[in-house]
C-alpha cells in the first residue's frame, strides 16, 4: 500500500497483566474493522491512535505525517490530531443542546472549505433533534448525534469504539442503516472496533483481527473471514462475504437474481435496484455440500465449487473452505459427512446455499 | 443608634465576604481540580491541610495568623518592608485570614463537582479539538455550575459569620475591621441590647436569604 493512503501503527503498551503489541497498516479509505473478543486490546489500540493513551514505545504515521514517534520524540496531543472519536456511550455535553454539541468540534477545527453540515445532519436523520437537550434523546438518537458530532469536526478519519455495544437490538437496527449510508456516501475513512461479527460482515471493507493484544490477521474482509485457522472466526459465527451485482428481478416469483464470480444467486424480494453492487453475507451454517447436483430440491441456490481446505471445528462439525469462481466461502458440515462423502482437498462439489443476507457493497 | 453604626459593620462584612468569595473561587479551583483528579501520594496531606479550618478553633487559627501576619512575622515583616503598612488590623489582613478560614467551604463542593464530572466528557472534548484549558472552560466549568453555586454561597455565608479569626487578626477598627459579628459582641459588652438585637436580626435575615436563594436555585436546576 502507498504510504500516503495508510495509517501505519506500531505500539507496545504494558498495563498490568495486559500487553498490547501491534505493528500493521490500515488503509485510509472505507471502513476498517478491528475485530476481537473483549480484552483483545481493541479499545486500547483505538485510544493509542487517538492520543488518549501514550504507549511506552510507539509510532503512528497518518498518510505520511508523523503523529507520534518515540525515536524522534514526536507527540501530537489529542486535540491536535484531526480525528473524530465515537465512544461506546454518546458522551454528549449535558449543558449544550444537540446543535451546540455538533458545533463544538466544528468551531475548533480548521476546515478545508465549508463542511457540509446539512448533509451530515440529514445523513444521520437528526434534523428534528437540533433544539433538544441530550437528556431528552433516546439512546439511539444520542448515539446518532455523537456520530454527527465526530464527523463534523472535519476528521482525517473517524475512530468508532463499538458505537452500538451499549444499545439494545432494536436500537442497533435503528442505527445500522445510518452506518450503511455513511459507508456509501461519506468519504471519510472509519476505523470500526467491534466484537460483533454481524456488524463486521455488514459494514467493513478491511478487517484486522486481534487476540490478547496482538494482530492475528489483517486484509480485505472477504479473505480474512475465510481464514478458518482463527478460532474467533470459527464457531457459530463463521461467515463469508462476497460481492455481486443485482441483474434482474422475476416479478412472478418476486425473486432477484444476483451475479457473482461463481454464478447466480436468487434472493427473495427486491433488496437492491437492478445494476447495483451488493455485498452478500453467507453464514457457514447455511451452506451444505453434495457430490452431485441435487435434482429435486427446494434449495434454489446450488453452485459448483471446489474444496480448498478442511478444518475440524468444535464438537461434531468441521469447516470447509470452498472456491466458487474467484470467491471463497465457508461451509459448516459434520465431520461424519466429510468421512462418508470422503471429501478431500481439490474435490469438485455442489454448494447448496440456504440463505444469504444482502447488504450495501 | 444611627444608620451608620447599624449598616456600616454590615456593609463591611458584605464587602469582606464578597472579596473573599471571589478570591476563593480563583484559588480553590486549581486545588479542587488537582484533588479530584490526582493519584499523588501527597493527596491525603493536602486534603487534611485544606480541611483543618473546619475543626480548628477560630482562635487557634487567628492566633497563628496574628503571629504570621504581624509586623514581626514571616509574611507580615515582608509586607511592611514592601508597603510600609502592617497586615494585621487592616482590611487586607482580614481578607487573607478569611480566605484561609473559608477555604474548605470553597474546595469541598468543587471537589465533589469535579469528581462527578469524570474523565469521559473531557476526553470527548479533547477529541473534538479542545485543548486542556479550553475543555476546562467550555465543558468542565459549565457542567460544574452547581458545585460553584454551593461553593459561592457557603464561602460567602461562612465569611459573613466569622468572629474568632477576625477578632484575633483584625481587632475592632470602625470602617476597617469592625465587621458585624464584632459589632454585635461590642454592643453586648457595653450592654446595648437594643443595638445588638438590631444587628443580630440583620445578620439573621441576610444569612437566611443567602441560603434560601441557594436551595431555591439548586432545586430549579434539578427540575430543569
Amino acid at each position: 500500500m502507498n504510504a500516503d493512503s495508510v495509517i501505519h501503527v506500531r505500539y507496545a503498551l504494558q498495563r498490568g497483566e495486559f500487553a498490547l503489541e501491534v505493528d500493521f497498516d490500515l488503509p485510509l479509505r472505507g471502513i476498517s474493522g478491528v475485530f476481537g473478543a473483549s480484552g483483545a486490546g481493541k479499545t486500547s489500540l483505538l485510544r493509542c491512535i487517538a492520543g488518549l493513551e501514550r504507549p511506552a514505545t510507539g509510532k503512528l504515521v497518518v498518510a505520511g505525517d508523523v503523529w507520534q514517534d518515540d525515536v524522534s520524540n514526536t507527540w501530537r496531543a489529542v486535540h491536535e490530531r484531526d480525528i473524530g472519536y465515537v465512544f461506546q456511550e454518546p458522551r454528549l455535553f449535558a449543558h449544550l443542546d444537540v446543535r451546540g454539541n455538533i458545533e463544538y468540534g466544528l468551531r475548533r477545527r480548521e476546515h478545508n472549505g465549508a463542511p457540509d453540515i446539512d448533509h451530515i445532519i440529514s445523513l444521520l436523520g437528526i434534523e428534528q433533534l437540533l433544539g433538544r437537550k441530550p437528556n431528552e434523546l433516546s439512546g439511539g438518537e444520542a448515539q446518532r448525534v455523537a456520530i454527527a458530532r465526530a464527523l463534523l469536526c472535519a476528521p482525517r478519519f473517524v475512530l468508532m469504539d463499538e458505537p452500538l455495544a451499549s444499545l439494545d437490538q432494536a436500537r442497533k437496527e435503528e442505527i445500522l442503516p445510518f452506518l450503511d449510508r455513511l459507508h456509501a456516501e461519506a468519504e471519510v475513512p472509519i476505523i470500526y472496533v467491534s466484537h460483533n461479527i454481524d456488524e463486521v460482515c455488514r459494514l467493513c471493507d478491511h478487517l484486522v483481527v486481534m487476540d490478547i493484544g496482538r494482530v492475528v490477521a489483517d486484509g480485505d474482509v472477504q479473505s480474512v473471514l475465510v481464514r478458518m485457522d482463527l478460532p474467533i472466526l470459527a464457531g457459530e459465527e463463521a461467515s463469508s462475504v462476497i460481492h455481486g451485482t443485482a441483474i434482474s428481478h422475476d416479478d412472478n416469483d418476486d425473486l432477484t437474481r444476483l451475479k457473482f464470480s461463481g454464478g447466480d444467486i436468487w434472493v427473495p424480494g427486491k433488496p437492491k435496484p437492478q445494476g447495483s453492487k451488493v455485498r452478500l453475507r453467507i453464514r457457514a451454517g447455511d451452506v451444505s455440500l453434495s457430490r452431485t447436483r441435487a435434482e429435486q430440491s427446494t434449495i434454489l441456490n446450488i453452485v459448483p465449487a471446489v474444496v480448498e481446505s478442511i478444518q475440524p471445528d468444535q464438537g461434531a462439525s468441521a469447516l470447509v473452505r470452498l472456491e466458487i469462481g474467484t470467491d471463497q466461502i465457508v461451509a459448516r458440515v459434520t465431520r461424519r459427512s466429510i468421512r462418508e462423502l470422503a471429501l478431500q482437498q481439490g474435490d469438485e462439489v455442489f454448494a447448496q446455499i440456504k440463505s444469504v443476507a444482502v447488504r450495501a457493497p | 443608634m444611627n444608620a451608620n453604626t447599624l449598616f456600616g459593620p454590615l456593609w463591611l462584612s458584605v464587602q469582606l465576604a464578597a472579596i473573599t468569595t471571589i478570591v476563593l473561587m480563583i484559588v480553590a479551583t486549581p486545588i479542587a481540580w488537582w484533588l479530584a483528579r490526582t493519584a499523588s501520594r501527597w493527596k491525603p496531606v493536602v486534603q487534611t491541610t485544606v480541611a483543618l479550618p473546619i475543626v480548628l478553633p477560630p482562635t487557634v487559627m487567628g492566633f497563628y495568623l496574628l503571629i504570621l501576619l504581624g509586623p514581626g512575622g514571616a509574611i507580615g515583616s515582608w509586607w511592611v518592608e514592601l508597603t510600609g503598612n502592617a497586615l494585621t488590623f487592616s482590611f487586607l489582613g482580614l481578607v487573607i485570614a478569611s480566605c484561609l478560614y473559608s477555604l474548605p467551604f470553597a474546595v469541598q463542593p468543587l471537589v465533589v463537582a469535579f469528581e462527578s464530572l469524570g474523565q469521559r466528557n473531557l476526553e470527548a472534548a479533547w477529541t473534538l479539538g479542545a485543548s486542556r484549558m479550553d475543555a476546562f472552560f467550555s465543558v468542565a466549568l459549565p457542567l460544574s455550575v452547581r458545585g460553584y453555586l454551593s461553593a459561592v454561597v457557603l464561602s460567602f455565608a461562612h465569611t459573613l459569620g466569622e468572629f474568632g479569626v477576625v477578632l484575633m487578626v483584625g481587632g475592632n477598627i470602625p470602617g476597617e475591621t469592625r465587621v458585624i459579628s464584632i459589632a454585635i459582641y461590642d454592643q453586648v459588652e457595653s450592654l446595648n441590647y437594643l443595638a445588638a438585637h438590631q444587628l443580630s436580626a440583620l445578620l439573621l435575615v441576610v444569612a437566611f436569604i443567602a441560603l434560601f436563594a441557594m436551595f431555591h436555585i439548586n432545586r430549579r436546576w434539578q427540575t430543569r
